[in-house]
């Protein structure tokens, strides 16, 4: 139907005879026809001198295209107050013509949003924002209560569902962690040893690689290869269980939400970062090692020089952190995820937001610690 | 109506993932009427619909729109008939970011030539047909899951086409509009000839709309034939247990 193109026939003839203007339209109205002649018919309507009249007995076809033509002719001519007819339409076309509502079409009632003056929008947004934290602190509060209520009963840990969320947070994350962690510690070390070579200390750049691979490196890169990976898999994940309303049949079948989704992936957070990060302290040392070797050092100089410079402190002290990291990352994906709106776009918007949200909290987090180390002299 | 064949489904078996839901299923449908697929809920309806308009493969057989198979047909010859036939789907699919005109102007813009504003009329008015006029500028979230299946219905209609595919149209509708979408098939097939494919099981919008239908049971077809006739005459007792609203026995075969 429509998909035959008018042909070579042009579909819309003007004359003027006298101050009335005659329109012809002929052939088949459909998409291709009236893009055709669309600009040329309205243009003769805006100048018209009197009223326009349109013949349609030659019509055979009338697409949407074509109604929607003689309506703008229509309300084009009512804005100048000048008259219009339509001719001949032929009846097939008629009735569906005749059902149009004009007044419907003329003027899009935009649902007019209230405007309210600078001190309402202020307050609405301090509300709003205090809003948010309120509930961001109550999800805190409920993931904490859910993992010490797991702490009592261990046995409502769906325990299946959970080590399919450990495996991907976890094993699956292995090889990047190595990756990244491996060429960290390379790259420190070949960046710090050309300086301190010149001073004749260069065997130092093993005591500087273990503890800072140990003590931040380590800990920081994998927390953040976790926000990338797992809490935007989260918040997408539950994100788009939320627009399905998943979440909400959650709610009413007596679920709470957090419990049933959240502790879980927070609990798998907790359990993997530690893992991961001792993972990644082993290769990232192992990487500055490796530069070390390639600049000549034999391995056992090297090994006696670690031993000596690996302190189990630092050690502790980044596995503790990693805990943190791991229940920041794994909770803020899902609050976020919680938190989405409506629609798919929304769901993109908490992908985004727990990754970014993410990273500043490990920062953030790092930075108390380190102050807090300080003050301990840990 | 006459007897011009515009869709033939030949020795279809279709299914997913070497799961075969439809077997060998054989039939046509013709130019200008309003053709039903009928069937359980889980029957394969849906599965019918998609196979019909290429979205999947065939795992055996062919249809063909109009004499052309779409699922070997690339380039301009695929884009050409895709512009045989609109679609609506089962959960509506609109796209959640446009609002309810825009979902409807979305193929205008793509596969016209027409200046903005006469896709804006055209998509206002394609809504008020479906009784959607006042709702042009919500977001389908912002809508009932009926409203979207009418904006849907629209949307599918943008571009006139020949052939309309709908996918459960009057579902979780109430009576009253399920009834005004009826009247715009109906007029839409009388006025304009355009052939309506359509997957159902509201039975009372089929009695009313239906000029031929086809029973899916158990990947077959179990029945062919007018569905009031179906109704009144079933040929086995599956057709009479579905037109009479009957459970299925425990023992069924
Ligand atoms: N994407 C898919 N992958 C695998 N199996 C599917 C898929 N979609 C549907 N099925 C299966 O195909 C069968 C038929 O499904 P279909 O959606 O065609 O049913 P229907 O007749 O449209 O049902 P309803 O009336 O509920 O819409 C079902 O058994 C379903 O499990
Ligand atoms: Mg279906």
């Amino acid at each position: 139907m429509a998909t035959e193109t008018s042909g070579q026939s042009v579909p819309l003839r003007v004359e003027s005879s006298g101050a009335e203007t005659l329109l012809m339209l002929a052939g088949r109205l459909d998409d291709a026809a009236v893009a055709s002649c669309w600009s040329k018919a309205v243009g003769a309507a805006r100048t018209a001198q009197d009223g326009v009249r349109v013949d349609c007995a030659k019509v055979d076809f009338c697409g949407g295209a074509g109604f929607a033509l003689l309506m703008a002719l229509e309300e084009t001519l009512h804005e100048r107050r000048k008259s219009f007819a339509v001719e001949g339409l032929p009846q097939r076309f008629r009735a569906m013509y005749e059902q149009i509502d004009r007044k419907k079409l003329e003027q899009p009632e935009v649902p007019q949003r209230e405007e309210f003056g600078l001190v309402t929008s202020v307050g609405e947004a301090v509300v709003g924002r205090v809003d948010e934290w309120r509930g961001e602190a109550e999800f805190v509060g409920e993931v904490t209560a859910g993992l010490a209520r797991l702490g009592h009963e261990p046995r409502r840990l769906r325990l299946r569902e959970w080590w399919v969320i450990v495996e991907k947070a976890g094993t699956n994350a292995l090889p990047i962690v190595a990756l990244i962690s491996f060429l960290m510690g390379m790259i420190m070390a070949f960046q710090a040893a050309m300086p301190m070579r010149q001073f004749g200390v260069d065997i130092f750049v093993v005591n500087l690689v273990a503890l800072a691979i140990t003590r931040e490196l380590g800990p920081l890169m994998t927390a953040i290869v976790l926000a990338g990976r797992s809490g935007s898999a989260f918040a997408a994940e539950i994100g788009t269980m939320k627009v399905n309303e998943e979440v909400a049949a959650l709610t009413t079948m007596g679920l709470s939400p957090v419990r049933f989704l959240a502790v879980p992936r927070v609990l798998a957070g907790i359990v993997v970062t530690p893992v991961l990060t001792i993972y990644s302290m082993v290769i990232g040392v192992a990487g500055g090692l490796f530069v070390m070797m390639m600049l000549g050092f034999p391995l056992a100089t090297l090994l006696h020089q670690l031993s000596g410079s690996l302190k189990i402190d630092d050690v502790l002290a980044g596995l503790i952190k990693s805990f943190f990291f791991g229940a920041v990352v794994a909770g803020v994906g899902c609050m976020r995820g919680l938190q989405t709106g409506a629609g798919a776009a929304a769901v993109g918007d908490s992908t985004t937001r727990s990754v970014v949200t993410g990273i500043f909290l490990i920062v953030l987090l790092d930075a108390v610690f380190a102050v807090v180390y300080y003050q301990l002299k840990f | 109506m006459n007897d011009e064949k515009i869709i033939g489904v030949r020795g279809l078996t279709a299914g997913y993932a070497g799961r075969v839901i439809l077997r060998d299923l054989s039939f046509d449908v013709r130019r200008g009427e309003i053709f039903i697929i009928l069937g359980g809920s889980g029957s394969g309806k849906s599965t019918l619909l998609k196979n019909m308009i290429g979205l999947y493969p065939a795992m055996v057989g062919e249809v063909l729109i109009c004499g052309e198979d779409i699922v070997g047909a690339s380039g301009e010859n695929r884009e050409r008939i895709l512009r045989q036939f609109g679609v609506m789907y089962q959960g509506g699919a609109l796209f959640g970011s446009m609002t309810l005109a825009e979902n409807v102007a979305l193929p205008l813009e793509e596969c016209t030539r027409l200046p903005r504003e006469a896709r804006v009329l055209l998509a206002r008015l394609k809504l008020q047909q479906v009784g959607l006029g006042e709702f042009a500028d919500y977001l389908p979230s912002e809508t009932s899951g009926g409203m979207v299946k009418r904006a849907a219905v629209a949307r599918a209609m943008a571009l006139d086409p020949g052939i309309l595919f709908l996918d459960e149209p009057s579902a979780g509708l109430d009576p009253i509009t399920s009834a005004g979408l009826d009247e715009l098939i109906r007029v839409l097939s009388r006025d304009y000839g355009i052939t309506f494919v359509i997957a159902s099981h509201e039975l009372a919008s089929v009695y009313a709309i239906g000029d031929r239908a086809i029973l899916l049971e158990g990947g077959c077809i179990a029945a062919e034939g007018k569905p009031m006739q179906l109704r009144d005459d079933p040929p086995n007792d599956y057709v009479r247990a579905f037109f009479r609203r009957e459970p299925e026995r425990a023992h069924a075969t």
